[in-house]
């Protein structure tokens, strides 16, 4: 079985990560797709805001701008953020409860997959006759009479990559639930797989309602059904409903992980436990329970009457208190720690006063008299983009120099870590924080120019040369990412010396079953214990060596993926359709790309796969090929 | 191995325990059943005594509720106290029941209404 760890060919190398269900790779496949369009997103907002840099500049058109600012917000909220959000949680959560892998190896591969296929499908609108249009909330009235195929795209495009995001989901909770290490209660998981577990339930009872609505426009747009369409009886009003039951729940889907990073890198930097652990479980969940009481915020000036917008107001308003829990909770934590700042903690202490001014701005936004003033002004997007960028953008870099070591075994760049963190940092604050003012000066989002003289040119200038900034920090990133990867040294294990969780017990380069035997935890922030009382191994072991019941690789998700990837282009060119150009291969196509689907389901089904065991003999070799000597764990 | 089967051999004493469990198991099956159906005799009585609407809907609706929850704790064994994560299992349930109902709530009051 040494080949297992031996170097592999091209083509095997890629048919390993096409085939792969190790939460390992996975979770490196997920940080490769979510920059990927990361980039792509990036590089829409750029051209967005070189558009906007003068007024009546005309750089780009008025209806490719609305395809990018569409494209840009639905690229980062659903094939960005939530995507390297995943690649943490799959990375660092079965390593931080101690687990050899997720509960369903096979669904987590499939998850990726569906993710992939549906983002490549929705930025193949770019080629085949123009993006979605409606903006990334696609309000019905807009998109029900949208021409071409773009809103087609955004309706399959998110479908199939929802159904990753629900599935993985699904997936972590069950992991968090079932498997972790004999020791690792509930009030013992290190706070990012709590953030992890109350996310996964937000995508739980979250997605549920945006897959009933794309469905419901789906059917309206190729089938010719009315559910949005008022003058035959529908309400358009519904979609914004079904849309923000599902949206307000996805942010919190998308700032807890980022909290859960934070909480992660801000006690190991202060070399202190984290402050107010139960408070920090305690306001996590509360957050995302009063994450599904607010949807109505959003639609203030929709017209739901004022009894209706002071009770969405309130419980708006009472999300600041969970919140505000968890500033606190940071900045006691950095109080009196012997504080060291690297890269990751300037990210975090970056963070705290730029999430907070994001915060501020939205209790602004739940006053509803007040709402009815700044709606659809650049003070919203300068307000959800201090919480989104300084936020979980900020919580993403931070993590990605934080954990490299440990998906890779390298460090990156500590100085050009910090020169990155400055240009970034200066760059988003002078992008948005011009923007509260440009928006209380009036100028509505959404435009794609402005007329000269009314006070906005400077702002926007101003905003736009930030961008650019913003685009260098990530350029500096990468770059980072080159050197490391071409001249790094191994990393070890704890290269940050002061890891807490269990995550960093573990010995460099993990190997694929990460524990060889599963550990015993003892209470919380396990490895800090083990080191205190001087315990080299890192951990204490619940179960003697044994065999380890390990899953197979396999490459039916993909395909299972495929076939709904080809329904998808069969279903776009319906002879039904809004846009009037179905083509005749349309049904046979989507028959053809279901039964793909289908039929790997069934094969799935029917076919036993019971994994197999690697045996005492097995670890041992894999051992000593990694580590260079026989039995030690280091 | 954590995927064997264990083989349990019972005692007389044992096996009696067992039987008796499951037979009072068996009971409250047959009774949750009766009281379902009966529920849904009483839903089906109220609209053909052609009672007001005003009552019917509420009274329907209700019955309905009963019958989720007797269904879910009944024949989807979330009464089973002992099960494994069953405080997990139930939490889910009810805060998903109750997101739920605040849609339906909301729905209801501020677009139907």
């Amino acid at each position: 079985m040494s080949s297992r760890t031996q170097k592999k060919g091209f083509g095997a190398t890629i048919w390993d990560y096409l085939t792969t269900v190790d939460h390992k790779k996975i979770a490196v496949l997920y940080l490769l797709g979510g920059t990927l369009f990361f980039v792509i997103a990036g590089f829409e907002a750029l051209l967005m805001r070189i558009q906007l840099m003068y007024p009546e500049n005309t750089f780009v058109s008025a209806g490719f701008f609305n395809e990018l600012l569409t494209m840009h917000g639905t690229t980062m909220l659903f094939l960005a953020a939530m995507p390297l959000l995943f690649a943490f949680m799959n990375m660092i959560v079965p390593l931080q409860i101690g687990a050899r892998d997720v509960a369903f190896p096979f669904l987590n591969s499939l998850g990726f997959w569906l993710f992939l296929f549906g983002g490549l499908f929705l930025h193949l609108s770019f080629f085949m006759g123009g993006a979605p249009d409606a903006g990334w909330t696609s309000y019905a009235s807009l998109s029900l009479y949208s021409p071409g195929h773009g809103i087609d795209f955004y309706v399959l495009g998110l479908q199939v990559s929802g159904a990753g995001t629900l599935i993985s989901g699904i997936n972590f909770l069950v992991t968090i639930i079932n498997m972790r290490a004999p020791g690792m209660t509930f009030m013992r998981m290190p706070l990012f797989t709590w953030t992890t577990f109350v996310t996964s339930s937000l995508i739980l009872f979250g997605f549920p309602p945006l897959t009933a609505a794309l469905i419901l426009l789906l059917f309206d747009r190729m089938f010719g059904a009315q559910f949005f369409n008022h003058l035959m009886g529908g309400n358009t009003i519904i979609w914004e409903h079904l849309f923000w039951i599902f949206g307000h729940p996805e942010v919190y889907i998308l700032i807890l992980p980022a909290f859960g990073l934070f909480s992660e890198i801000i006690p190991t930097f202060s070399r202190k436990r984290l402050f107010g652990y139960s408070s920090m479980v305690f306001a996590t969940i509360l957050i995302g329970f009063l994450g599904f009481m607010v949807w109505a915020h959003h639609m203030f000036t929709v017209g739901l009457g004022p009894t209706a917008n002071a009770i969405f107001a309130v419980a708006t308003m009472a999300i600041a208190v969970p919140t505000g829990m968890k500033v606190f909770n940071w900045l006691l934590t950095v109080w009196g720690g012997s504080i060291k700042v690297t890269t990751p903690m300037l990210y975090a202490l970056g963070f705290i006063p730029s999430f907070v001014a994001g915060g501020v701005t939205g209790i602004m936004q739940a006053t509803a008299p007040l709402d009815y003033q700044l709606h659809d002004s650049y003070f919203i997007v300068a307000h959800f983009h201090y919480v989104i960028v300084g936020g979980i953008v900020l919580g993403i870099l931070g993590s990605t120099h934080f954990y490299w070591p440990l998906f890779f075994n390298r460090m990156l760049n500590e100085t050009l870590g910090k020169i990155t963190f400055w240009v970034f940092f200066i760059g988003f604050h002078m992008t948005f924080f011009l923007q509260h003012f440009l928006g209380l000066m009036g100028m509505p989002r959404r435009v794609f120019t402005y007329m000269p003289n009314q006070g906005w040119d400077t702002f926007n200038f101003i905003s736009t040369i930030g961008a650019f900034l913003m685009t260098a920090g990530v350029i500096l990133l990468v770059i980072n990412v080159i050197i490391t990867t071409v001249k790094g040294e191994p990393a070890g294990n704890d290269p940050w010396e002061d890891g807490r969780t269990l995550e960093w017990a573990i010995p460099q380069p993990i190997p694929f079953y990460n524990f060889r035997q599963t550990p015993l935890v003892r209470g919380l922030d396990p490895y800090w214990i083990e080191k205190q009382d001087g315990n080299k191994e890192g951990m204490l072991y619940a179960e003697p060596l044994g065999d380890i019941h390990m899953p197979n690789n396999s490459i039916v998700p993909f395909v299972m993926t495929l076939g709904l990837f080809i329904a998808s282009f069969g279903a776009l060119y319906s002879p039904l359709g809004v846009a009037d150009d179905s083509r005749v291969w349309a049904i046979p196509v989507l028959v053809i790309g279901l039964a793909i689907t289908f039929g790997s389901m069934i094969y799935r089904s029917l076919k036993d796969d019971h994994g197999y065991y690697l045996t005492v003999a097995e670890i041992e070799e894999i051992e000593e090929q990694l580590y260079g000597k026989k039995g030690g764990n280091k | 191995m954590a995927h064997d089967t264990p083989v349990v051999t019972r005692s007389a004493e044992q096996q009696k325990y067992y039987r008796a469990n499951t037979k009072a198991y068996m009971q409250r099956q047959v009774t949750n059943f009766a009281i379902m159906i009966f529920l849904t005799l009483i839903a089906f009585a109220a609209v053909m005594a052609d009672f007001s609407k005003n009552l019917i809907l509420p009274l329907i609706l209700l019955l309905a509720g009963i019958q989720v929850v007797l269904q879910l704790y009944a024949f989807m064994h979330m009464e089973e106290k002992d099960a494994h994560e069953i405080g997990v299992v139930t939490m889910f349930m009810w805060t998903g029941a109750f997101f739920a109902f605040m849609m339906f709530l909301a729905f209801v009051t501020v677009i139907w209404w």
